[in-house]
């Protein structure tokens, strides 16, 4: 391997890439039986193409309000996404929200969910998919269960299969792992890098834990507490595999700990 | 050999029941003849009577007549209240205009609609549909009803994010989630219609189970016949809501019953 190549790389994200997705002094205010919430506060943030970006807030911030702005399942009250340039404003198929946790159809097989947006495709086409992501998230075995006879890890990486089967240019994760047990969470976080790295997806991915968005994300959106505004916008320029005792994961680590404003001695 | 014991001990499981109902059928016999009189027909009574059904040619006939009737309201109202009710828990408006007619239409018990019932429709198997179709109808609707509300938003969401149609939204996200409730809805309504035909069939028709029980006891005091014919409508009913039970067990709906 040349050492140009090599420098390649460890590269994480390249420089000056496309943008994707755009969001433009974005508030988000509901109104519920004559109260006035304030969810999002002018929020603007730029994510590029194949780009990794967390959104890290306390929980009931507002980022899951904004993931579903993203997704086109809310309307802005002010303000404009845009992705590839074009305003969102209905969900597409082109980016797929992926949900916390049952969000997999219980009533379809694992095939019948990982073919759920292909119905579209020849069947031969439509079947070929489907062995390939069974296979991509390991489930090989499971295509004829259902969901309630898998694990909480298991239905989680179906879900990310489903939703990679149609083919989409971003995937939008809401806490996906937060209800999986801790050693479930750190396999499924190296599952879903190995599936990033191989599909080159622009991923936004929220979450309320600080080593995951830093052990995920090429950069981390910092938000504050609700009304929800961008703190701070943190790049993670460690390459992948991170080594979480690494000086640099700890030192970003801790640079945000600090940044939500919390000591990390317990 | 463990497939030994596993038959044995079903064997066990079924003998409970079947020994408690000898207990009970000795007492009855003992009761019965410790106090003779009026008060209720021994076993051997009732037994006879069924016999006699069946010799005359009634018992098959009149458990068809039933059949039928509670078959004809229960599909009618099934076709035309779970359609209604999807429709009306799909679209808010329509159950804020609809909900209140519903509330006061729904308490009202099938039994009082009799007078209407054969004023519209005189005395004959068409009375006896339809107060069967009205015993079942309002259930069944606010049943549909329930089961829309009951669907996650995740579900929706995640059909709506797929590109689906409303039409694919309704057939393949609404209907799938809606299926479990909708089992245990109808598996309820047609108890009910199965409560109703006796009641209506004791006054709107001469045929039928309810038919041979006021029958049996207007001619002559026949009450081997009355508890022969409520037996049999005990015997139907269980067997069709073990029908109704084993739609719980298709793969693709057990999901509905499951605790987690």
């Amino acid at each position: 391997m040349s050492r140009i190549q090599a420098i390649a790389q460890t590269m994480t994200a390249p420089v000056a890439i496309k943008t994707k997705l755009s969001v433009d002094r974005l508030s988000m205010v509901f109104e519920r039986d004559g109260t006035r919430t304030e969810v999002l506060n002018n929020i603007s943030l730029e994510v590029g193409d194949g780009e990794f970006v967390c959104l890290l807030g306390p929980s009931g911030c507002g980022k899951t309000t904004l993931l579903n702005a993203m997704a086109g399942f809310l309307s802005p009250t002010s303000g404009e996404i845009r992705v590839d340039g074009e305003p969102v404003r209905h969900p597409d198929p082109r980016r797929i929200f992926v949900f916390q946790e049952r969000g997999v159809f219980p009533w379809l097989t694992v095939e019948g969910n990982i073919g759920f947006g292909l119905s579209r495709l020849p069947r031969a086409e439509r079947e070929q998919r489907i062995a390939h992501y069974v296979k991509m998230v390991g489930l090989q075995g499971f295509e004829k269960t259902y969901p309630q006879e898998l694990s909480g890890g298991m239905k989680q990486r179906l879900e990310v299969a489903r939703a990679l089967a149609v083919n989409p240019d971003m995937l939008l994760l809401d806490e996906p792992f937060g209800a999986l047990d801790s050693i479930t969470r750190l396999v499924m976080r190296g599952e879903l890098l190995r599936i990033w790295e191989a599909e080159r997806k622009t991923i936004v991915f929220v979450t309320h834990d600080i080593d995951e968005a830093v052990q995920l994300a090429d950069r981390v959106v910092v938000m504050s507490a609700r009304p929800a505004a961008i703190q701070r916008i943190v790049d993670i320029d460690i390459p992948h595999p991170r080594d979480i005792s690494d000086p640099r994961y700890l030192e970003l680590r801790d640079g945000i700990f600090r940044q939500i404003g919390l000591a990390h001695k317990i | 050999m463990p497939g030994q014991t596993a038959a044995l001990a079903r064997l066990r499981l079924l003998l409970r029941p079947v020994a408690f109902i000898a207990v009970l059928l000795l007492l009855w016999s003992v009761a019965v003849r410790r106090a003779p009189g009026h008060l209720l027909p021994g076993p051997w009574g009732v037994v006879g009577g069924i016999v006699d059904l069946i010799r005359h040619g009634l018992l098959l006939k009149y458990v068809v007549a039933s059949l039928f009737r509670v078959t004809w309201g229960f599909i009618l109202a099934v076709v035309l209240a779970i359609p209604l009710g999807l429709a009306i828990g799909w679209y808010r408006r329509a159950e804020l205009a609809l909900n209140p007619i519903l509330q006061i239409l729904r308490p009202i018990s099938p039994l009082a609609w009799i007078p209407i019932a054969i004023l519209w429709f005189g005395v004959g198997d068409l009375a006896a549909v339809f107060l069967i179709f009205i015993g079942c109808f309002f259930p069944l609707m606010l049943t549909a009803i329930n089961a829309v509300h009951s669907v996650p938003a995740v579900y929706i969401n995640a059909g709506r994010n797929f590109g689906l149609s409303s039409a694919a939204l309704v057939r393949r996200i609404l209907y799938p989630a809606v299926v479990p409730h909708l089992i245990v809805g109808l598996r309820i309504t047609l108890g009910i219609a199965w409560l109703v035909v006796v009641a209506a069939e004791m006054i709107a028709v001469s045929s039928g189970l309810g038919f041979l029980i006021v029958d049996a006891r207007n001619a002559g005091n026949r009450y081997d016949l009355v508890v022969a014919g409520m037996l049999i409508i005990g015997l139907i009913g269980l067997l069709l809501d073990l029908g109704m039970q084993s739609l719980e067990n298709v793969r693709s709906f057990r999901w509905g019953y499951s605790e987690d």
